[in-house]
């Protein structure tokens, strides 16, 4: 983006609308993103919470039960020895993806939009880390055992396999959690420094003075704290592929038809992003409209990740392609009867939900009019997920229940158990996202700030205005901030 | 605030600590299996039988050498004995009421592994490991207690490096054998000849 049209009064993106609409200024922007979080809660808010603790305790309760009872609760049976608990595993972790994309690798691109909604995408991401990390730790069956996942020197003098991409997992995904929560909380300082500023309780003044780590918004600290948000963000960014890459390795590495495949990092990692901008387009649709932050989060906002989800929908559609071409190319009798099978057997149907929301509804989005149109948005970001959730289905258990002895073949149903234990799932993850936009501010008011055309430190009425700088103050990210 | 952040910094790590080092002592068979020592139906001195009066283990233990278990001798071992020595000791009465009932003396079992750790007496036993090595010097116990972990990182101690515990198999029972001077001649020796190579895959004890 350069600016290339000098003559322009108030500064604007060339080719763009403004990212925020209404110009506010600093103040407004403050007043309006804490507003939310001084006024007493709303009687929906609290609705919500009850709704979304409800399922969480559902979720407790299924867990509970599973402890007491064992494994055997759920569908899971030979041959299909992984069932929707690893389905859901990979669902949570992918759904976290968009989060850490959002925040690293858009922050390394400059890409300015972020700033509206990486706050609460980012928090997405943990909660959704959260309820990924429910799973591995309630599947093994002997959970008095779980501690043998971690490299702990124990009396039995027993040490996880290094050669097990499950091990894998587990340094990759509490890597991940680590470093998102680190980079979320860093950059938090400054808005729990503005929050610990208004506040009028000693308590909520000792509590936000804590967390908000001594910040004062000199110079000096602006000029720290953003060399280390620029390494968290080139910490995190190898971690957006890394992660679903060490997932899919669950898979890829095994010997089965189905999941032996090479392209399942790549093909997961789109995936991922692709469910996590639905999950990220939901949550941004609801919260925006229930509280009238339509001048922030921007409907340009939503074109703007109806683009990426489309492009990542076509990439997951490219390898659901390249699968079929390689189980014909390859030659090899099991591979083409698994993708037979998947496509054509007795999960078809599981398939072909997948494909539809998948491959054939982000195509609808070349129509600017429906990228910017919020019901069809909201309603294909659902659907997308349900796709997603079943692209995991599909390859976890299509992939298992027809093995090689069509004596052991089988059709795996889950159990309430199953259902319940991932709806539950969703209440935790709803309990989370409706503490966190009630108590921290679900926009990151220093940095929307940051792209208010009141941030740039260039007049750009034509004074002294050379190209150069012109282009230069476009990329700045150093600007006045609070 | 500082001092707060530095205070809950530390108290964290303090607290880290201590709950770490809690499982770490308390929570090992060291701590939690060493010295368990049930009383039993009888008042039995392996001091005076092994000990005082130098029988050897396998007279009781009978089965040892050929089998998985150190069986439980029957009352009728006891009796071989005790049908002349000590017949008005009241101490012996359960022993007596056994053998006149027919039924066996519900002896508290001491050394306990998990169902899942598969163990046999007679294989360690050909290999030269001692009576000794697990179970402490009976011979000088009044009652028996639990001397080693039986956890399955000690058992791998010695199953990674056997040689201090190896010894001609003809004395495996003698509590007061003492090393020649050629001892690792000795072990090298035995260990050829025996082909002794204590596995470490999990099969091996956990079929």
């Amino acid at each position: 983006m350069s600016a290339a049209n000098e003559q322009t009064q108030v500064y604007q993106f060339p080719e763009d609308e403004p990212l925020i609409l209404g110009n506010p200024t600093f103040k407004d922007v403050t007043n309006r993103v804490l507003g939310v979080l001084e006024a007493k809660a709303p009687r929906g808010w609290w609705l919500s919470l009850f709704a979304a603790a409800s399922l969480a305790a559902v979720l407790f309760g299924m867990i509970g039960w599973l402890f007491w009872e064992g494994i055997g609760v759920w569908g899971v049976n030979v041959p299909v020895g992984w069932g929707w608990a690893i389905v859901n595993f990979v669902f949570w972790v992918g759904i976290g993806h968009a989060g850490t994309l959002i925040s690293a690798i858009l922050f390394l691109l400059r890409q300015k939009w972020r700033t509206s909604i990486n706050r609460f995408a980012e928090a997405m991401t943990l909660f959704a880390v959260i309820c990924a990390l429910v799973f591995p730790g309630i599947h093994v069956g002997r959970v008095w055992a779980v501690y043998w996942m971690f490299p702990l020197p124990n009396q039995m003098a027993m040490w996880p396999n290094f050669r097990s991409p499950l091990l894998w997992d587990v340094f990759a995904v509490s890597t991940y959690f680590t470093c998102s929560l680190l980079f979320w909380y860093v950059g938090l300082v400054p808005d729990l420094a503005t929050m610990r500023d208004r506040a009028t309780s000693t308590i909520r003044k000792k509590i936000f003075g804590l967390l908000s780590l001594g910040w004062r918004g000199g110079n000096r600290q602006w000029k720290h704290y953003e060399v280390a948000y620029l390494l968290l963000a080139g910490i995190s960014t190898p971690l957006v592929l890394s992660v679903h890459s060490v997932v899919s390795t669950d898979f890829a590495t095994s010997v089965i038809p189905g999941w032996h495949t090479t392209i399942f990092p790549p093909y997961f990692v789109a995936g991922a992003i692709f469910s996590g901008f639905a999950m990220v387009m939901t949550l941004a649709i609801i919260t925006r409209k229930v509280y009238g932050l339509e001048d922030y989060i921007t409907d340009n906002h939503m074109e703007k990740m109806v683009k990426i989800m489309m492009l990542t929908g076509m990439m997951v559609g490219l390898a659901y392609g390249t699968e079929f071409f390689i189980a014909w190319y390859s030659g090899n009798p099991y591979e083409a009867f698994a993708l037979h099978n998947r496509a054509f057997g007795p999960y078809a149907w599981a398939y072909w939900i997948m494909v539809s929301c998948n491959v054939i509804l982000p195509q609808l989005f070349w129509i600017k009019k429906l990228r910017r149109n919020i019901p069809v948005l909201f309603v294909g970001s659902l659907l997308v997920n349900v796709g997603m959730w079943f692209e995991r289905f599909v390859i976890v258990v299509t992939s298992l229940h027809r093995d090689y002895l069509p004596a052991n073949w089988d059709y795996y149903k889950p159990t309430i158990f199953d259902i319940g234990t991932f709806v539950g799932s969703f209440g935790l993850f709803l309990t989370l996202f409706l503490l966190f936009i009630r108590f921290l501010p679900m926009i990151a008011i220093s940095e929307v700030k940051n792209v208010l055309p009141a941030a740039d430190p260039h007049n750009y009425e034509g004074h002294h205005g050379s190209e150069e700088k012109h282009a230069s103050g476009d990329l700045g990210m150093e600007g006045a901030k609070s | 605030m500082n001092g707060l952040l530095l205070a809950l910094g530390a108290g964290g790590g303090l607290i880290l600590v201590l709950v770490v080092g809690f499982f770490w002592y308390y929570g090992s068979p060291k701590f939690t299996d060493v010295g368990y020592r049930p009383s039993q139906p009888i008042d039995y001195s392996h001091k005076l039988h092994a000990g005082d009066l130098g029988m050897d283990c396998r007279y009781c233990h009978s089965q040892v050498e050929q089998s998985r278990h150190a069986n439980l001798p029957a009352t009728s071992v006891c009796m071989n004995c005790h049908s002349i020595v000590g017949t008005d000791n009241e101490k012996l009465l359960p022993l007596r009421e056994s053998w006149a009932n027919q039924e066996p003396i519900e002896w508290n079992r001491v050394h306990m592994l998990p169902d899942y750790a598969y163990f046999d007496h007679s294989a360690h036993l050909r290999a030269g490991v001692s009576c000794l090595s697990c179970h402490g010097n009976v011979a000088e116990m009044e009652v028996v207690s639990q001397k080693q972990p039986l956890s399955m990182g000690w058992c791998l101690d010695c199953h990674r490096n056997p040689d201090p515990h190896l010894r001609p198999p003809e004395e495996v029972t003698n509590m007061y054998w003492k090393p020649p001077a050629d001892y690792a001649e000795f072990v090298k020796r035995f260990k050829e000849e025996k082909k002794i190579n204590p596995p470490e895959n999990c099969s091996a004890c956990h079929r």
